[in-house]
Protein backbone atom coordinates (compact mmCIF):
# COMPACT_ATOMS: atom_id res chain seq x y z
CA UNK A 1 0.00 0.00 0.00
CA UNK A 2 1.39 3.39 -0.87
CA UNK A 3 2.04 5.92 1.84
CA UNK A 4 -0.67 8.26 0.68
CA UNK A 5 -3.17 5.37 0.85
CA UNK A 6 -2.14 4.53 4.43
CA UNK A 7 -2.49 8.15 5.48
CA UNK A 8 -5.86 8.35 3.73
CA UNK A 9 -7.05 5.21 5.51
CA UNK A 10 -5.98 6.61 8.91
CA UNK A 11 -7.83 9.86 8.16
CA UNK A 12 -10.95 7.94 7.11
CA UNK A 13 -10.92 5.84 10.29
CA UNK A 14 -10.46 8.93 12.46
CA UNK A 15 -13.29 10.75 10.65
CA UNK A 16 -15.59 7.75 11.05
CA UNK A 17 -14.66 7.59 14.73
CA UNK A 18 -15.62 11.23 15.22
CA UNK A 19 -18.98 10.82 13.47
CA UNK A 20 -19.88 7.59 15.27
CA UNK A 21 -18.89 8.89 18.68
CA UNK A 22 -21.30 11.82 18.32
CA UNK A 23 -24.11 9.28 18.18
CA UNK A 24 -23.10 7.09 21.12
CA UNK A 25 -23.17 7.80 24.83
CA UNK A 26 -25.51 7.54 27.76
CA UNK A 27 -28.23 8.92 25.45
CA UNK A 28 -27.92 7.22 22.03
CA UNK A 29 -28.87 9.53 19.18
CA UNK A 30 -30.49 7.98 16.08
CA UNK A 31 -28.93 8.90 12.76
CA UNK A 32 -32.00 10.84 11.57
CA UNK A 33 -32.04 13.07 14.66
CA UNK A 34 -28.30 13.59 14.34
CA UNK A 35 -28.74 14.70 10.75
CA UNK A 36 -31.50 17.11 11.69
CA UNK A 37 -29.46 18.63 14.50
CA UNK A 38 -26.19 18.99 12.66
CA UNK A 39 -27.04 19.56 9.00
CA UNK A 40 -30.39 21.34 9.33
CA UNK A 41 -29.45 23.30 12.43
CA UNK A 42 -32.64 22.38 14.31
CA UNK A 43 -32.60 23.28 17.98
CA UNK A 44 -33.77 21.04 20.81
CA UNK A 45 -32.36 18.60 23.33
CA UNK A 46 -30.53 16.59 20.65
CA UNK A 47 -28.78 19.69 19.32
CA UNK A 48 -27.83 20.68 22.84
CA UNK A 49 -26.29 17.30 23.54
CA UNK A 50 -24.39 17.35 20.25
CA UNK A 51 -23.10 20.93 20.35
CA UNK A 52 -22.65 21.52 24.05
CA UNK A 53 -21.62 18.09 25.35
CA UNK A 54 -20.49 15.63 22.70
CA UNK A 55 -18.57 17.78 20.24
CA UNK A 56 -16.49 19.65 22.83
CA UNK A 57 -15.63 16.35 24.46
CA UNK A 58 -14.76 14.74 21.11
CA UNK A 59 -12.63 17.76 20.27
CA UNK A 60 -10.86 17.45 23.60
CA UNK A 61 -10.30 13.71 23.09
CA UNK A 62 -8.91 14.27 19.61
CA UNK A 63 -6.61 17.09 20.74
CA UNK A 64 -5.41 15.11 23.72
CA UNK A 65 -4.71 11.94 21.70
CA UNK A 66 -3.03 13.91 18.92
CA UNK A 67 -0.81 15.82 21.35
CA UNK A 68 0.22 12.66 23.16
CA UNK A 69 1.01 10.81 19.92
CA UNK A 70 3.01 13.79 18.64
CA UNK A 71 4.99 14.05 21.87
CA UNK A 72 5.61 10.30 21.85
CA UNK A 73 6.88 10.35 18.26
CA UNK A 74 9.25 13.22 19.03
CA UNK A 75 10.58 11.67 22.23
CA UNK A 76 11.16 8.31 20.60
CA UNK A 77 13.48 9.89 18.06
CA UNK A 78 14.99 12.35 20.57
CA UNK A 79 15.90 9.60 23.03
CA UNK A 80 16.52 6.92 20.38
CA UNK A 81 14.34 4.79 22.59
CA UNK A 82 11.29 2.97 21.20
CA UNK A 83 9.77 2.79 24.69
CA UNK A 84 9.80 6.54 25.31
CA UNK A 85 6.37 7.99 26.01
CA UNK A 86 5.24 11.55 26.80
CA UNK A 87 5.21 10.92 30.55
CA UNK A 88 8.78 9.66 30.70
CA UNK A 89 10.04 13.02 31.97
CA UNK A 90 7.53 13.32 34.79
CA UNK A 91 5.61 16.19 33.19
CA UNK A 92 2.35 14.41 34.02
CA UNK A 93 3.61 13.76 37.55
CA UNK A 94 4.32 17.46 37.98
CA UNK A 95 0.85 18.37 36.73
CA UNK A 96 -0.72 15.72 38.94
CA UNK A 97 1.18 16.98 41.97
CA UNK A 98 -0.14 20.50 41.35
CA UNK A 99 -3.73 19.38 40.77
CA UNK A 100 -3.81 16.99 43.74
CA UNK A 101 -2.34 19.61 46.04
CA UNK A 102 -5.04 22.02 44.88
CA UNK A 103 -7.69 19.32 45.49
CA UNK A 104 -6.21 18.59 48.90
CA UNK A 105 -6.57 22.23 49.89
CA UNK A 106 -10.10 22.27 48.45
CA UNK A 107 -9.51 24.79 45.67
CA UNK A 108 -11.89 25.04 42.70
CA UNK A 109 -11.44 23.67 39.17
CA UNK A 110 -9.83 26.83 37.77
CA UNK A 111 -7.22 26.96 40.53
CA UNK A 112 -6.58 23.24 40.08
CA UNK A 113 -5.79 23.82 36.41
CA UNK A 114 -3.45 26.67 37.35
CA UNK A 115 -1.63 24.49 39.86
CA UNK A 116 -1.41 21.69 37.30
CA UNK A 117 0.05 24.01 34.68
CA UNK A 118 2.62 25.33 37.16
CA UNK A 119 3.58 21.81 38.23
CA UNK A 120 3.97 20.53 34.66
CA UNK A 121 6.01 23.51 33.49
CA UNK A 122 8.12 23.40 36.66
CA UNK A 123 9.04 19.75 36.14
CA UNK A 124 9.70 20.23 32.41
CA UNK A 125 12.06 23.12 33.21
CA UNK A 126 13.79 21.12 35.94
CA UNK A 127 14.39 18.16 33.58
CA UNK A 128 15.52 20.50 30.81
CA UNK A 129 18.04 22.34 33.00
CA UNK A 130 19.40 19.21 34.70
CA UNK A 131 19.30 17.05 31.57
CA UNK A 132 20.92 19.47 29.12
CA UNK A 133 23.42 21.04 31.52
CA UNK A 134 27.10 20.69 30.69
CA UNK A 135 28.84 20.34 27.35
CA UNK A 136 28.98 16.59 26.93
CA UNK A 137 25.35 15.64 27.43
CA UNK A 138 23.68 12.61 25.88
CA UNK A 139 20.13 11.27 25.58
CA UNK A 140 20.74 8.68 28.28
CA UNK A 141 21.41 11.33 30.89
CA UNK A 142 18.29 13.20 29.85
CA UNK A 143 16.31 9.95 30.04
CA UNK A 144 17.70 9.04 33.45
CA UNK A 145 17.11 12.53 34.82
CA UNK A 146 13.48 12.41 33.70
CA UNK A 147 12.87 8.90 35.01
CA UNK A 148 14.38 9.72 38.42
CA UNK A 149 12.29 12.89 38.76
CA UNK A 150 9.16 10.97 37.70
CA UNK A 151 9.85 8.35 40.36
CA UNK A 152 10.21 11.04 43.03
CA UNK A 153 6.94 12.63 41.93
CA UNK A 154 5.14 9.28 42.13
CA UNK A 155 6.24 8.93 45.73
CA UNK A 156 4.93 12.42 46.48
CA UNK A 157 1.60 11.58 44.79
CA UNK A 158 1.23 8.42 46.89
CA UNK A 159 1.89 10.47 50.01
CA UNK A 160 -0.86 12.94 49.06
CA UNK A 161 -3.32 10.09 48.40
CA UNK A 162 -2.58 8.69 51.88
CA UNK A 163 -2.95 12.06 53.58
CA UNK A 164 -6.08 13.14 51.67
CA UNK A 165 -9.55 12.79 53.23
CA UNK A 166 -11.54 9.77 52.00
CA UNK A 167 -14.06 11.95 50.15
CA UNK A 168 -11.40 13.56 47.98
CA UNK A 169 -9.53 10.37 47.05
CA UNK A 170 -11.96 9.17 44.36
CA UNK A 171 -11.75 12.46 42.45
CA UNK A 172 -7.97 12.33 42.70
CA UNK A 173 -7.83 8.76 41.38
CA UNK A 174 -10.06 9.68 38.43
CA UNK A 175 -7.75 12.55 37.61
CA UNK A 176 -4.67 10.35 37.90
CA UNK A 177 -6.14 7.69 35.61
CA UNK A 178 -6.91 10.19 32.88
CA UNK A 179 -10.44 11.41 32.38
CA UNK A 180 -12.11 13.57 29.76
CA UNK A 181 -15.39 14.06 31.66
CA UNK A 182 -14.62 17.56 32.94
CA UNK A 183 -13.11 19.16 29.87
CA UNK A 184 -14.21 22.63 28.91
CA UNK A 185 -13.56 24.37 25.62
CA UNK A 186 -11.26 22.17 23.49
CA UNK A 187 -10.16 24.99 21.18
CA UNK A 188 -6.97 25.99 23.05
CA UNK A 189 -5.74 22.38 23.04
CA UNK A 190 -6.58 21.97 19.34
CA UNK A 191 -4.66 25.15 18.61
CA UNK A 192 -1.63 23.92 20.54
CA UNK A 193 -1.87 20.69 18.53
CA UNK A 194 -1.93 22.57 15.22
CA UNK A 195 0.93 24.85 16.29
CA UNK A 196 3.24 22.09 17.53
CA UNK A 197 2.62 20.02 14.40
CA UNK A 198 3.30 23.07 12.24
CA UNK A 199 6.64 23.58 14.03
CA UNK A 200 7.96 20.03 13.75
CA UNK A 201 6.53 18.94 10.40
CA UNK A 202 9.04 21.02 8.37
CA UNK A 203 11.78 19.28 10.36
CA UNK A 204 10.56 15.89 9.17
CA UNK A 205 13.52 15.13 6.93
CA UNK A 206 16.01 16.26 9.57
CA UNK A 207 14.30 13.98 12.10
CA UNK A 208 14.84 11.06 9.72
CA UNK A 209 18.56 11.86 9.78
CA UNK A 210 18.55 12.18 13.57
CA UNK A 211 17.05 8.68 13.75
CA UNK A 212 20.42 7.42 12.44
CA UNK A 213 21.98 8.43 15.76
CA UNK A 214 23.52 11.65 17.05
CA UNK A 215 27.00 11.20 15.61
CA UNK A 216 25.86 10.05 12.19
CA UNK A 217 23.36 12.93 12.06
CA UNK A 218 26.13 15.35 13.01
CA UNK A 219 28.33 13.97 10.21
CA UNK A 220 25.44 14.50 7.76
CA UNK A 221 25.20 18.18 8.66
CA UNK A 222 22.48 18.26 11.32
CA UNK A 223 23.02 20.75 14.15
CA UNK A 224 22.08 18.06 16.64
CA UNK A 225 22.31 19.95 19.95
CA UNK A 226 19.95 22.74 18.90
CA UNK A 227 17.50 20.33 17.27
CA UNK A 228 17.33 18.19 20.40
CA UNK A 229 16.45 21.18 22.56
CA UNK A 230 13.67 22.18 20.16
CA UNK A 231 12.30 18.64 20.19
CA UNK A 232 12.31 18.55 23.99
CA UNK A 233 10.50 21.88 24.30
CA UNK A 234 7.86 21.01 21.66
CA UNK A 235 7.25 17.59 23.21
CA UNK A 236 6.98 19.13 26.69
CA UNK A 237 4.50 21.79 25.52
CA UNK A 238 2.38 19.14 23.80
CA UNK A 239 2.43 16.93 26.89
CA UNK A 240 1.54 19.76 29.25
CA UNK A 241 -1.39 20.74 27.02
CA UNK A 242 -2.60 17.12 26.88
CA UNK A 243 -2.28 16.61 30.64
CA UNK A 244 -4.26 19.76 31.35
CA UNK A 245 -7.09 18.50 29.12
CA UNK A 246 -7.27 14.88 30.16
CA UNK A 247 -4.95 14.07 33.02
CA UNK A 248 -2.58 11.16 32.62
CA UNK A 249 -3.90 9.10 29.72
CA UNK A 250 -1.40 6.34 29.24
CA UNK A 251 -0.19 4.32 26.26
CA UNK A 252 -1.53 6.55 23.45
CA UNK A 253 1.82 8.33 23.11
CA UNK A 254 3.70 5.06 23.35
CA UNK A 255 1.83 2.78 20.96
CA UNK A 256 0.42 5.10 18.30
CA UNK A 257 3.82 5.93 16.72
CA UNK A 258 4.63 2.21 16.66
CA UNK A 259 1.30 1.29 15.08
CA UNK A 260 1.78 3.93 12.38
CA UNK A 261 5.31 2.73 11.69
CA UNK A 262 4.07 -0.86 11.44
CA UNK A 263 1.51 0.39 8.91
CA UNK A 264 4.47 1.49 6.78
CA UNK A 265 4.94 5.17 7.61
CA UNK A 266 8.40 5.34 9.21
CA UNK A 267 9.42 8.52 7.39
CA UNK A 268 8.81 11.37 9.86
CA UNK A 269 7.36 13.57 7.12
CA UNK A 270 4.48 11.07 7.04
CA UNK A 271 4.79 9.66 10.55
CA UNK A 272 4.17 12.98 12.34
CA UNK A 273 0.83 13.90 10.72
CA UNK A 274 -0.32 10.27 10.63
CA UNK A 275 0.46 9.82 14.34
CA UNK A 276 -1.43 12.96 15.25
CA UNK A 277 -4.53 11.83 13.34
CA UNK A 278 -4.28 8.22 14.51
CA UNK A 279 -3.70 9.25 18.14
CA UNK A 280 -6.62 11.66 18.02
CA UNK A 281 -8.87 9.08 16.40
CA UNK A 282 -7.83 6.37 18.85
CA UNK A 283 -8.63 8.49 21.88
CA UNK A 284 -11.98 9.52 20.37
CA UNK A 285 -12.85 5.82 20.02
CA UNK A 286 -11.59 4.99 23.52
CA UNK A 287 -13.53 7.87 25.03
CA UNK A 288 -16.69 6.89 23.17
CA UNK A 289 -16.33 3.39 24.66
CA UNK A 290 -15.56 4.79 28.10
CA UNK A 291 -18.78 6.78 28.22
CA UNK A 292 -21.11 4.32 26.50
CA UNK A 293 -20.08 0.72 27.30
CA UNK A 294 -21.28 0.87 30.90
CA UNK A 295 -23.63 3.85 30.52
CA UNK A 296 -24.82 5.69 32.51
CA UNK A 297 -21.63 4.90 34.45
CA UNK A 298 -18.62 6.63 32.89
CA UNK A 299 -15.19 5.39 33.66
CA UNK A 300 -11.83 7.14 33.11
CA UNK A 301 -10.62 6.82 29.52
CA UNK A 302 -7.06 6.29 30.76
CA UNK A 303 -8.11 2.89 32.12
CA UNK A 304 -9.44 1.90 28.70
CA UNK A 305 -6.36 3.02 26.77
CA UNK A 306 -4.19 1.07 29.20
CA UNK A 307 -6.39 -2.03 28.90
CA UNK A 308 -6.20 -1.73 25.10
CA UNK A 309 -2.58 -0.63 25.08
CA UNK A 310 -1.05 -3.38 27.20
CA UNK A 311 -2.01 -6.30 24.92
CA UNK A 312 -1.14 -4.33 21.77
CA UNK A 313 2.25 -3.46 23.20
CA UNK A 314 2.90 -7.06 24.29
CA UNK A 315 2.02 -8.21 20.79
CA UNK A 316 4.40 -5.64 19.31
CA UNK A 317 7.20 -6.75 21.61
CA UNK A 318 6.76 -10.46 20.88
CA UNK A 319 6.68 -9.66 17.14
CA UNK A 320 9.92 -7.76 17.57
CA UNK A 321 11.68 -10.72 19.13
CA UNK A 322 10.52 -12.88 16.20
CA UNK A 323 12.07 -10.43 13.78
CA UNK A 324 15.34 -10.52 15.71
CA UNK A 325 15.56 -14.27 15.25
CA UNK B 1 43.34 19.22 1.09
CA UNK B 2 43.08 17.89 4.66
CA UNK B 3 45.80 18.51 7.24
CA UNK B 4 46.30 17.37 10.80
CA UNK B 5 48.42 19.94 12.59
CA UNK B 6 50.02 18.91 15.89
CA UNK B 7 47.02 16.85 16.99
CA UNK B 8 46.88 15.56 20.54
CA UNK B 9 44.03 13.46 21.94
CA UNK B 10 43.35 10.77 24.49
CA UNK B 11 41.44 9.92 27.60
CA UNK B 12 42.23 10.86 31.19
CA UNK B 13 45.38 8.93 32.02
CA UNK B 14 45.91 7.69 28.45
CA UNK B 15 47.58 9.49 25.58
CA UNK B 16 46.49 8.14 22.17
CA UNK B 17 47.71 10.78 19.74
CA UNK B 18 50.51 13.24 20.36
CA UNK B 19 51.81 16.00 18.13
CA UNK B 20 50.45 14.23 15.06
CA UNK B 21 50.96 16.24 11.86
CA UNK B 22 50.03 14.72 8.52
CA UNK B 23 49.09 16.24 5.17
CA UNK B 24 46.42 14.26 3.30
CA UNK B 25 46.68 15.46 -0.28
CA UNK B 26 43.98 15.14 -2.93
CA UNK B 27 44.17 11.93 -4.89
CA UNK B 28 45.84 9.85 -2.20
CA UNK B 29 44.56 6.76 -0.42
CA UNK B 30 45.71 6.57 3.18
CA UNK B 31 45.61 3.43 5.28
CA UNK B 32 45.54 3.84 9.05
CA UNK B 33 46.96 0.77 10.76
CA UNK B 34 47.29 -0.07 14.42
CA UNK B 35 46.17 -2.40 17.14
CA UNK B 36 42.74 -2.31 18.78
CA UNK B 37 42.27 0.83 20.83
CA UNK B 38 45.26 2.62 19.33
CA UNK B 39 43.23 5.73 18.41
CA UNK B 40 42.38 5.00 14.77
CA UNK B 41 38.67 5.75 15.10
CA UNK B 42 39.42 8.67 17.39
CA UNK B 43 41.59 10.15 14.66
CA UNK B 44 38.83 9.73 12.07
CA UNK B 45 36.39 11.52 14.39
CA UNK B 46 38.89 14.36 14.83
CA UNK B 47 39.42 14.62 11.07
CA UNK B 48 35.64 14.73 10.57
CA UNK B 49 35.31 17.56 13.10
CA UNK B 50 32.99 15.43 15.24
CA UNK B 51 35.09 16.00 18.33
CA UNK B 52 37.70 18.60 19.16
CA UNK B 53 41.32 17.63 19.72
CA UNK B 54 42.99 18.30 23.10
CA UNK B 55 45.78 20.01 21.16
CA UNK B 56 46.39 21.11 17.60
CA UNK B 57 43.99 21.59 14.75
CA UNK B 58 42.48 19.91 11.72
CA UNK B 59 42.51 22.06 8.60
CA UNK B 60 40.29 21.48 5.59
CA UNK B 61 41.34 23.50 2.54
CA UNK B 62 43.37 25.68 4.91
CA UNK B 63 40.51 26.46 7.29
CA UNK B 64 39.97 24.96 10.75
CA UNK B 65 37.46 22.16 10.35
CA UNK B 66 35.52 23.32 13.43
CA UNK B 67 34.96 26.72 11.80
CA UNK B 68 32.80 25.21 9.04
CA UNK B 69 29.05 25.11 9.42
CA UNK B 70 27.75 21.57 9.95
CA UNK B 71 26.06 21.36 6.57
CA UNK B 72 28.95 22.92 4.67
CA UNK B 73 31.33 20.46 6.33
CA UNK B 74 29.05 17.50 5.61
CA UNK B 75 29.01 18.46 1.93
CA UNK B 76 32.80 18.03 1.84
CA UNK B 77 33.61 15.38 4.45
CA UNK B 78 31.85 12.02 4.68
CA UNK B 79 32.46 9.37 7.30
CA UNK B 80 31.53 5.70 7.39
CA UNK B 81 31.44 4.67 11.03
CA UNK B 82 32.55 1.34 12.36
CA UNK B 83 29.09 0.97 13.83
CA UNK B 84 25.92 2.68 12.70
CA UNK B 85 22.47 2.19 14.11
CA UNK B 86 20.68 -1.09 13.40
CA UNK B 87 17.40 0.36 14.73
CA UNK B 88 16.39 2.12 11.53
CA UNK B 89 12.69 1.89 10.77
CA UNK B 90 12.81 2.71 7.06
CA UNK B 91 13.95 0.84 3.94
CA UNK B 92 17.45 0.54 2.48
CA UNK B 93 16.43 3.21 -0.02
CA UNK B 94 15.35 5.55 2.80
CA UNK B 95 18.75 5.06 4.46
CA UNK B 96 20.72 5.85 1.32
CA UNK B 97 18.54 8.86 0.56
CA UNK B 98 19.55 10.42 3.89
CA UNK B 99 23.11 10.62 2.56
CA UNK B 100 21.86 13.45 0.34
CA UNK B 101 20.83 15.55 3.36
CA UNK B 102 23.82 17.95 3.26
CA UNK B 103 23.11 18.78 -0.39
CA UNK B 104 19.30 18.81 -0.39
CA UNK B 105 17.65 22.10 -1.19
CA UNK B 106 14.77 23.20 1.00
CA UNK B 107 13.99 21.63 4.30
CA UNK B 108 11.33 19.07 3.54
CA UNK B 109 11.30 17.24 0.21
CA UNK B 110 13.96 15.54 -1.94
CA UNK B 111 14.65 16.78 -5.42
CA UNK B 112 14.46 14.41 -8.39
CA UNK B 113 18.25 14.67 -8.71
CA UNK B 114 18.73 13.56 -5.09
CA UNK B 115 16.42 10.61 -5.60
CA UNK B 116 18.21 9.61 -8.76
CA UNK B 117 21.60 9.69 -7.00
CA UNK B 118 20.24 7.46 -4.22
CA UNK B 119 18.88 5.00 -6.80
CA UNK B 120 22.12 4.86 -8.76
CA UNK B 121 24.25 4.35 -5.63
CA UNK B 122 22.02 1.47 -4.56
CA UNK B 123 22.42 -0.06 -8.02
CA UNK B 124 26.20 0.33 -7.84
CA UNK B 125 26.22 -1.61 -4.57
CA UNK B 126 24.01 -4.29 -6.20
CA UNK B 127 21.14 -3.44 -3.87
CA UNK B 128 18.60 -2.47 -6.54
CA UNK B 129 16.41 -5.49 -5.81
CA UNK B 130 16.54 -4.88 -2.06
CA UNK B 131 15.82 -1.14 -2.22
CA UNK B 132 12.45 -1.24 -0.52
CA UNK B 133 13.22 -3.96 2.00
CA UNK B 134 13.28 -2.72 5.62
CA UNK B 135 16.86 -1.86 6.51
CA UNK B 136 16.56 -3.83 9.75
CA UNK B 137 15.73 -7.02 7.82
CA UNK B 138 18.90 -6.95 5.70
CA UNK B 139 21.91 -9.14 6.40
CA UNK B 140 25.03 -7.67 7.97
CA UNK B 141 26.84 -7.39 4.64
CA UNK B 142 23.81 -5.90 2.88
CA UNK B 143 23.55 -3.30 5.64
CA UNK B 144 27.21 -2.43 5.25
CA UNK B 145 26.69 -1.99 1.49
CA UNK B 146 23.67 0.22 2.24
CA UNK B 147 25.82 2.38 4.53
CA UNK B 148 28.50 2.57 1.86
CA UNK B 149 25.91 3.58 -0.74
CA UNK B 150 24.74 6.36 1.62
CA UNK B 151 28.33 7.57 1.94
CA UNK B 152 28.83 7.65 -1.83
CA UNK B 153 25.46 9.39 -2.26
CA UNK B 154 26.82 12.09 0.05
CA UNK B 155 29.43 12.84 -2.65
CA UNK B 156 32.11 14.14 -0.23
CA UNK B 157 35.64 15.20 -1.19
CA UNK B 158 37.14 13.56 1.88
CA UNK B 159 36.15 9.95 2.61
CA UNK B 160 36.85 8.79 6.15
CA UNK B 161 36.04 5.09 6.34
CA UNK B 162 36.38 2.95 9.44
CA UNK B 163 36.87 -0.76 8.72
CA UNK B 164 34.81 -0.54 5.51
CA UNK B 165 35.29 -4.22 4.67
CA UNK B 166 33.52 -5.62 7.71
CA UNK B 167 30.73 -8.13 6.92
CA UNK B 168 31.39 -7.86 3.15
CA UNK B 169 31.94 -10.89 0.96
CA UNK B 170 35.05 -10.96 -1.25
CA UNK B 171 33.58 -9.46 -4.44
CA UNK B 172 31.94 -6.66 -2.49
CA UNK B 173 35.17 -5.95 -0.60
CA UNK B 174 36.89 -5.47 -3.94
CA UNK B 175 33.94 -3.49 -5.32
CA UNK B 176 34.15 -1.06 -2.39
CA UNK B 177 37.94 -0.66 -2.55
CA UNK B 178 37.87 -0.16 -6.32
CA UNK B 179 35.20 2.50 -5.91
CA UNK B 180 37.25 4.30 -3.25
CA UNK B 181 40.33 4.12 -5.49
CA UNK B 182 38.28 5.59 -8.35
CA UNK B 183 37.11 8.44 -6.09
CA UNK B 184 40.76 9.15 -5.23
CA UNK B 185 41.71 9.21 -8.92
CA UNK B 186 38.90 11.75 -9.38
CA UNK B 187 40.56 13.99 -6.81
CA UNK B 188 39.14 12.89 -3.46
CA UNK B 189 41.10 12.03 -0.32
CA UNK B 190 40.54 8.58 1.15
CA UNK B 191 41.51 7.85 4.75
CA UNK B 192 40.63 4.33 5.81
CA UNK B 193 41.16 2.18 8.84
CA UNK B 194 42.00 -1.35 7.73
CA UNK B 195 43.10 -4.59 9.38
CA UNK B 196 43.63 -6.53 6.15
CA UNK B 197 47.31 -6.16 5.20
CA UNK B 198 46.85 -7.66 1.73
CA UNK B 199 44.17 -5.17 0.68
CA UNK B 200 45.97 -2.38 2.54
CA UNK B 201 49.15 -2.98 0.51
CA UNK B 202 47.19 -3.26 -2.71
CA UNK B 203 44.97 -0.17 -2.41
CA UNK B 204 46.71 2.33 -0.11
CA UNK B 205 49.53 4.53 -1.38
CA UNK B 206 50.17 6.15 2.01
CA UNK B 207 50.15 4.79 5.53
CA UNK B 208 49.79 6.11 9.04
CA UNK B 209 50.86 3.64 11.70
CA UNK B 210 49.47 4.43 15.16
CA UNK B 211 51.20 2.81 18.12
CA UNK B 212 48.55 3.84 20.65
CA UNK B 213 50.94 5.71 22.95
CA UNK B 214 51.36 8.88 20.91
CA UNK B 215 54.09 7.45 18.62
CA UNK B 216 53.25 7.27 14.94
CA UNK B 217 54.88 6.77 11.55
CA UNK B 218 53.45 8.37 8.43
CA UNK B 219 54.57 8.31 4.82
CA UNK B 220 54.33 6.79 1.38
CA UNK B 221 53.98 3.01 1.06
CA UNK B 222 57.67 2.48 0.23
CA UNK B 223 58.75 4.38 3.32
CA UNK B 224 56.71 2.83 6.10
CA UNK B 225 54.96 -0.33 4.86
CA UNK B 226 57.52 -3.03 5.64
CA UNK B 227 57.74 -6.22 7.68
CA UNK B 228 59.87 -4.75 10.44
CA UNK B 229 57.57 -1.78 11.12
CA UNK B 230 54.39 -3.84 10.84
CA UNK B 231 55.79 -6.47 13.20
CA UNK B 232 56.65 -3.78 15.76
CA UNK B 233 53.27 -2.10 15.25
CA UNK B 234 51.20 -5.20 15.92
CA UNK B 235 53.60 -6.86 18.36
CA UNK B 236 53.33 -9.92 16.16
CA UNK B 237 55.87 -11.25 13.67
CA UNK B 238 55.04 -10.41 10.04
CA UNK B 239 56.85 -11.90 7.05
CA UNK B 240 57.07 -10.62 3.49
CA UNK B 241 56.08 -12.84 0.59
CA UNK B 242 56.28 -12.24 -3.13
CA UNK B 243 53.36 -13.03 -5.43
CA UNK B 244 54.35 -12.03 -8.94
CA UNK B 245 55.49 -8.42 -8.51
CA UNK B 246 53.29 -7.87 -5.49
CA UNK B 247 54.87 -7.85 -2.05
CA UNK B 248 52.50 -9.24 0.58
CA UNK B 249 52.82 -9.27 4.34
CA UNK B 250 51.57 -12.32 6.18
CA UNK B 251 51.49 -13.28 9.85
CA UNK B 252 54.27 -15.75 10.62
CA UNK B 253 52.81 -19.27 10.81
CA UNK B 254 53.06 -20.98 14.16
CA UNK B 255 53.80 -17.81 16.10
CA UNK B 256 51.86 -17.73 19.34
CA UNK B 257 49.73 -14.79 20.39
CA UNK B 258 52.13 -12.02 21.45
CA UNK B 259 49.61 -10.03 23.40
Amino acid sequence: MSRIAVLGLICAIAAAAVVCSIAVGSVPIPAADLWNAVARGESGPVADIVWKLRLPRIGAAFACGGLLALAGTLLQVLLRNPLADPYIFGVSGGAALGVLLAMLFGFGIATQAGFGLAGAIGVALLVFVLGFRGGDWNPYRLLLTGVVIAAGLNAALSLILVLAPQTAVKGMLYWLMGDLAYTGNPLPALMVLAATLAIVLPMGRTLNVLALGRTKALSLGVAVAGLEKILFVVAAVATVAAVLVGGTIGFVGLIVPHLVRLAGLADHRWLLPASVIAGGGLLVIADACARSLWAPLQFPVGVLTALLGVPVLLLLLSGKSHAAR
Amino acid sequence: MLRADGLGAGYPGRKLLQDLSVEFTAGSVWGILGRNGSGKSTLLNLLAGLRGPDRGEVLLEGQPVRSFGRRALAAKVGILFQEETAEFWGSARDYVQLGRHPHAEGAFAWSAADEQIADSELERQHLGALSWRPYASLSGGERQRTRAAALFAQRPRVFLVDEPLQHLDLPHQVLLLERLAAEARAGAVIVMVLHDLVFAGRYCDHFLLLHGDGRFEAGAREQVFDAERLGALYGFPVEPALLGDERLFLPRAGAGPHV
